[in-house]
């Protein structure tokens, strides 16, 4: 079980707004996260990474508390190692797409495989600035997943999908997930993009 | 036309280059996180080369390097190091001069950077410092390049920092920039004129090479 109780200062809008969330997610399933643009869904994910910290709450997953405010408790992202996806994919310039699995993990067989989920394994060799926004964002996800994380934090990642793609891309994450039995949190707009995975759902913000 | 100037020149320019590329790239990198009180204070200090007249630097130094006195007197009889009219001195003093033009262009880079970039190497389990050499480095390398070679260029045009702590020592502290105002002092226009026109050169296809490499990827080297 995901636990989180959790409150911080947004800094957008001239900073006024607070993010307050409170709840729990299962483990070993997907959860969908919606709700309106600056409600601070992002912002939960980061929490959740240790990208963020909140002025208050306790993050427990798994019974590991990787976060209490009170106590001082804070696991560095390193620790925590959340698969994350970033909204603006946060790929390297400098490196390739089999350099960026590369970076994340040893195991050729894996990155194979998820050369082939993502269907990148003609684009290999090429750099982000050579792939379009669909192959970008399907190798910021394949980046996150190349270390088999226990928990995946994937922020809108399938909005630069064509349908068809999307489609394909979808379910086959969704039989990675369950093989692996992997918890997912995704934060996604359009919430029939995530009609391949089954799941809960919840709204902040509102 | 002794070119003994122009080499201690380039050697000096070179040694300093190379000990700012072991400190400033550190630097530039503590720097370009979140500003703090002590950030700030570090970054007015690393600043102060800049505007500050080179000679009350190098008066400074004099007076810190001074065998008579203080760390000058405690370096002199315990190691038996004196930096004052001494080439270690030049390249203590080139060090401190231009550490702004090492550090400055690196930070600038680093900070615009997108801060997911280091934080994606984080969630994959990455150190800091792997990340600084795997990632963060590795995308700034115009404004390195930039960097290196205008601190090795201000390094070979240093002259009251230089002049202040080494003095003009033949073969030891009198680098080309000292030479062109010897030469001068002593009316001989023609000596000025050939290390003027050596350094020019020098810096000029330095500069010009940095921009060159960089046409593509910034508007000018100084960006």
């Amino acid at each position: 079980m995901i636990e989180i109780d959790i409150e911080k200062k947004l800094n957008i809008y001239g900073g006024g707004q607070m993010l307050k969330f409170s709840g729990q997610m299962p483990m070993h399933s997907v959860t969908k996260i919606a709700g309106p643009s600056g409600a601070g869904k992002s912002t939960l994910l980061k929490i959740i990474a240790g990208l963020a910290t909140p002025e208050k709450g306790r993050v427990v997953v798994d019974d590991k508390v990787w976060l209490d405010a009170e106590s001082g408790i804070n696991l560095s992202p390193q620790k925590r190692l959340t698969g994350f996806v970033f909204q603006d994919y946060a790929l390297f310039p400098n490196m390739t797409v089999l350099q960026h699995l590369q970076y994340a993990t040893h195991d050729s067989a894996w990155i194979d495989r998820l050369l082939t989920i993502a269907e990148m394994q003609a684009f290999s060799s090429q750099k982000p600035q050579h792939l379009s926004g669909g192959q970008q964002q399907r190798l910021a996800v394949i980046r996150a997943l190349a270390i088999k994380p226990q928990l995946m934090l994937m922020d809108e990642p399938f909005s630069a999908l064509d349908a068809k793609t999307k489609a394909r891309f979808t379910a086959a994450l969704s039989s990675l997930f369950d093989e692996l039995k992997m918890t997912a949190l995704i934060v996604s707009h359009n919430p029939q993009e995530l009609d391949a995975f089954t799941g809960d759902e919840i709204t902040i913000g509102e | 036309m002794d070119l003994s100037p122009v080499w201690l020149s380039l050697k000096l320019a070179t040694v300093t280059t190379i000990l700012l590329l072991m400190m400033g790239l550190p630097l530039a990198w503590w720097l370009s996180k979140k500003r703090t009180v002590l950030r700030m204070l570090a970054e007015v200090l690393l600043t102060m080369p800049l505007v500050l007249p080179p000679s009350v630097l190098g008066f400074y130094l004099l007076l810190a390097f001074s065998p008579q006195q203080g760390l000058g007197k405690w370096l002199h009889n315990v190691f038996d190091v004196q930096l004052v009219f001494s080439f270690p001195g030049l390249v203590l003093a080139s060090v401190i001069y231009s550490l702004p033009f090492m550090a400055g262009p690196v930070r600038s880079a680093l900070q615009q950077l997108p801060p997911s970039l280091a934080q994606a190497s984080y969630t994959l389990g990455k150190s800091e410092w792997q990340t600084l050499r795997h990632v963060l480095l590795p995308n700034i390398k115009p404004a390195l390049l930039t960097a290196t070679v205008l601190t090795f260029a201000h390094t070979l045009g240093e002259f009251g920092v230089v002049l202040m702590i080494g003095g003009n020592i033949p073969g030891v502290t009198r680098v080309a920039s000292v030479a062109v105002y010897d030469a001068v002092e002593q009316m001989d226009y023609s000596l000025a004129a050939n290390y003027s026109l050596t350094l020019f050169a020098i810096t000029f296809a330095l500069l010009m090479g940095v921009f060159i490499y960089n046409k593509n990827q910034v508007k000018t080297p100084l960006e």
